[in-house]
């Protein structure tokens, strides 16, 4: 766990960038610190492995002061990803990972038979090792960024910005590859940000910073939507807007209407809705675990604009036609 | 000419060893000790501007009153190679220094926050990280002050130590253009090789930034 005990940065010539913050980093999970430009969050982050000195207050990790500790072997033990990556351009892509296993002792050929599987753990073929990072794409080049920071398995990571700087398109894959890598290792991850929805995929917890170096709120990303503690919050997280708040309100609640005019199976499993040319697809299903966003989603991508509920055995037990839904929600608004 | 490089091979070629070791010598020293001073000017950032102006004074002092004052500060014998060599010395500090300062300059400082953050502590960092990364800019300055040098060392001949500028001085001396014309051509041959050596050597050393 990483802590912030009432930790100040008052940077030389007066701007405090840091106010006194006090914040939790559970051990194993993902901690998105968000907001706006300038509210402190990248130098939050590098008073944790040392880089900015605090001028007042703690940064514990594991109920060690970080400031005991020798500065250089701290951040040997300490992933660091940041925005294009910060790639060495005079090593090769393999030497680039192998750098912090050197570091801390290991041979060059051990390093690289490592960093070669780490690589292909990131979702780079092994083609890639010999290139220079000047020959690599953004998504590329980030993907580099990450398996570095992996690369002598620290227990802790700092990212800054890490998907900014790739295209949305990228950018999604790279979450997804992330999330999947991350559920794998859970490893103690602080995220910077300044975008809320990345925060919110990726965040285990989400603290929200405001102007001033502040931190707004903390909580799981839920909590931030279903209780911003004021209206910073609220409009930062855009609990009103589109359908984002869907995604963490479960689809238990939702009422169905009978099974009605769908193709079945014999077991009961949706086949389609009836078309002139065969049954039309009905574009997926949901269950009761799923999130109302999905319902949505599936009630405008449906042919007839109707989402079909299954149950666990795969049958079709429901149907939520799209006022239904909106109707279900102004209810829940009022 | 292959006359008279045919009877009189002995001393070209001796002349053309000691405009080697006279020139290059230099650039080895100057080399080694403008490192740690390029390295200061950018260490304290207060020192790169009188760093920068020093090594122009230095540069613009004319070699021949270098030749000429150096043994008297130095208390050499005026026909003392080592006059050249201190003196070839002193101007390639000059360019090199600058060049050393600019090069550790020129590399990015979020790279170089990258590889702090990674557990570099400064003097790795400074043999792997910055060093490495300021390489073409330094060879580049690299070449100037070994061509440089090459045609500085013939100056010495006038003061009587000088490499193949030896036999400009006997082609005058005698009204005789063979030496002279044998000098000129060996000296841009001996700087011609050695620019070509050091561009292999930058090559070899610098595969990334043809990596494109
Ligand atoms: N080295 C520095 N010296 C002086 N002031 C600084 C320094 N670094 C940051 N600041 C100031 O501290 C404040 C917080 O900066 P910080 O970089 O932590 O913000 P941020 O939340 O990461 O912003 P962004 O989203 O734009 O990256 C800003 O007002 C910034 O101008
Ligand atoms: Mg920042």
């Amino acid at each position: 766990m990483i802590t912030f005990e009432d930790v100040v940065k008052v940077y030389p010539g007066g701007s405090t960038a840091v106010d006194h913050l006090s914040l939790e980093l559970p051990t194993g999970k993902l901690t998105a610190l968000v907001g706006p430009s300038g509210c402190g969050k990248t130098t939050s982050l590098r008073m944790i492995n040392r880089m900015v000195t605090p001028t007042s207050g703690r940064i514990l990790i594991d109920g060690e002061d970080v400031a005991g500790r020798d500065e250089a072997a701290l951040r040997r033990g300490i992933g660091y990803v940041i925005q294009h990556a910060g790639l060495f351009p005079h090593r090769t892509v393999l030497d680039n990972v192998a750098t912090v296993p050197v570091l801390l002792g290991k041979t060059r050929r051990e390093a690289r038979a490592a960093a070669q599987e780490l690589l292909e753990r990131v979702g780079l073929s092994a083609d890639f090792a010999k290139r220079y990072p000047a020959q690599l794409s953004g998504g590329q080049q980030q993907r580099v960024g990450v398996a570095r920071a992996l690369a002598a398995d620290p227990p802790i990571m700092l990212m800054d910005e890490p998907f900014s700087a790739v295209d949305p398109v990228v950018r999604e894959q790279l979450h997804r590859e992330f999330l999947r890598l991350q559920e794998d290792l859970g490893k103690t991850i602080a995220l910077v940000t300044h975008d809320i929805d990345e925060a919110i995929k990726l965040g285990d917890r989400v603290a929200v910073f405001r102007q001033g170096g502040r931190l707004a709120q903390v909580g799981t990303p839920r909590e931030l939507l279903a209780a911003p503690s004021d209206d910073f919050v609220a409009e930062f997280v855009g609990r009103d807007r589109g359908l984002r708040g869907l995604s963490f309100d479960s689809a238990a609640g939702l009422p169905v209407r009978p099974v009605d005019g769908l193709l079945l199976d014999d077991a009961g499993r949706p086949l389609g809705w009836p078309g002139d040319d065969g049954p039309r697809d009905t574009g997926g299903t949901f269950t009761k675990d799923d999130s109302l966003r999905v319902v949505a989603d599936l009630a405008i991508r449906s042919p007839v604009g109707i989402a079909v509920r299954v149950g666990p055995d795969g049958a079709a037990d429901g149907l939520v036609s799209h006022h239904d839904l909106a109707d279900y929600l102004a209810g829940r608004r009022s | 000419m292959t006359e008279y490089l045919r009877n009189n091979a002995d001393t070209v070629w001796l002349a053309l060893q000691e405009h080697v070791w006279l020139a290059l010598l230099p650039v080895l020293l100057g080399f080694v000790i403008a490192l740690p001073i390029g390295y200061l000017g950018v260490r304290f950032p207060a020192l790169y501007h009188p760093l920068v102006n020093t090594c122009g004074v230095l540069y613009s002092i004319p070699s021949l009153a270098l030749f000429v004052f150096l043994p008297v500060v130095l208390g050499t014998k005026v026909l003392s190679p080592v006059n050249v060599v201190v003196a070839l010395t002193i101007y390639t500090v000059a360019l090199l220094a600058r060049t050393v300062a600019d090069g550790l300059r020129s590399v990015d400082p979020v790279v170089v926050q990258a590889a702090t953050a990674m557990g570099y502590r400064r003097v790795r960092r400074l043999a792997g990280v910055e060093l490495p990364m300021a390489l073409p800019v330094i060879l580049a300055g690299l070449r100037v002050a070994t061509v440089s040098n090459i045609s500085l060392v013939s100056v010495g001949a006038l003061i009587g130590i000088g490499g193949l500028g030896q036999l400009f001085t006997r082609g005058f001396q005698l009204f005789y253009i063979e030496p002279i014309l044998v000098g000129i051509v060996l000296s841009v041959l001996l700087a011609g090789l050695a620019d070509l050596l050091i561009v292999l050597v930058q090559r070899a050393v610098t595969p990334w930034t043809r990596a494109v």
